[in-house]
């Protein structure tokens, strides 16, 4: 084994376990705690993939802005604490199982699936000088439309987060 | 795939496929609503892997600048769905999703 291989691994388990512990643990802050070192496990894989912008990107938008926006909500709402008691006693079962089936479906659909040949891949496909290009010529009218996006964004969080609803 | 020896799309097929089914469980399994939010957010996340690895698989970087949109869209709709988990926090004094069962038929 390589050691690219040794790394991939290393970062797939990193991502499922940490994955994991989002779900089981109780405490909300460390759900995010954890779901930050996902998001770093797969920040790696897009190094390792040879995406050197979407790894930068990921690592300022995912870790750097929206963690610390879902921290900030759970500071606000109080919830350091381990409330949600279990009512229902067959819920984990039931969600277990049917998150199992999920899994064994689409593996399984996937597993017979076969992927075309790779073409003769050029190297360079990451860097942030071919993905400019490409965002600033064939995904310009994207480009820009995800600015609206983001203004309809901003307004509505500012007026839902108001303190009182004037309507 | 390039300069990956060893490591075909495959297992990237399977390790975003643990990733989403993951997120699925915690969207099934939890009831506070800002967990079931980030789960949202790994399932995103489990799809954005797979869109690299196509891309990095045929030498394609529009799937790349895909990626880049999905993270924008993401960052917007934590945006606006954490204004929305405040406001519900504040009419409802609650983030358990058991207890917004209005719409419930």
């Amino acid at each position: 084994m390589s050691i690219t291989e040794y790394i991939f691994w290393f970062l797939s388990f990193l991502a499922v376990l940490s994955g994991l512990m989002v779900v089981f643990s109780k405490n909300a802050v460390y759900s995010v705690l954890y779901l930050i070192i996902t998001f770093f496990a797969i920040a790696g894989h897009y190094l390792l993939m040879s995406a050197q912008f979407l790894a930068a990107v990921h690592i300022i938008v995912y870790a750097g802005a929206i963690m610390v926006l879902f921290l900030y909500v759970i500071m606000m709402l109080n919830q350091n604490k381990s409330a949600e008691p279990n009512k229902h006693p067959y819920l984990m079962f039931i969600s277990v199982i049917a998150a199992g089936a999920l899994l064994l479906t689409l593996i399984g659909g996937l597993k017979s699936a076969t992927v075309a040949q790779a073409s003769n891949a050029q190297s360079n496909i990451g860097t942030i000088e071919t993905l400019g290009k490409v965002l600033f010529t064939e995904f310009l009218l994207p480009f820009e439309l995800s600015s609206i996006l983001f203004l309809a964004a901003m307004v509505g969080a500012v007026y839902l987060s108001k303190n009182k609803l004037e309507a | 795939m390039q300069n990956l020896t060893g490591i075909t799309i495959n297992d990237y097929i399977i390790l975003s496929t643990v990733l989403f089914c993951i997120g699925a469980l915690g969207v099934m399994l939890r009831r506070n609503a800002i967990i079931i939010f980030m789960c949202v957010e790994l399932m995103l996340n489990a799809v954005n892997v797979l869109l690299v690895a196509f891309s990095n698989h045929f030498g394609d970087s529009q799937a790349q600048v895909f990626v880049f949109f999905i993270m924008a869209v993401a960052a917007a709709e934590v945006a606006v769905g954490l204004a929305i988990l405040i406001m519900i926090y504040r009419n409802a004094g609650t983030s358990d999703t058991d207890v917004l069962n209005k719409l419930k038929w």
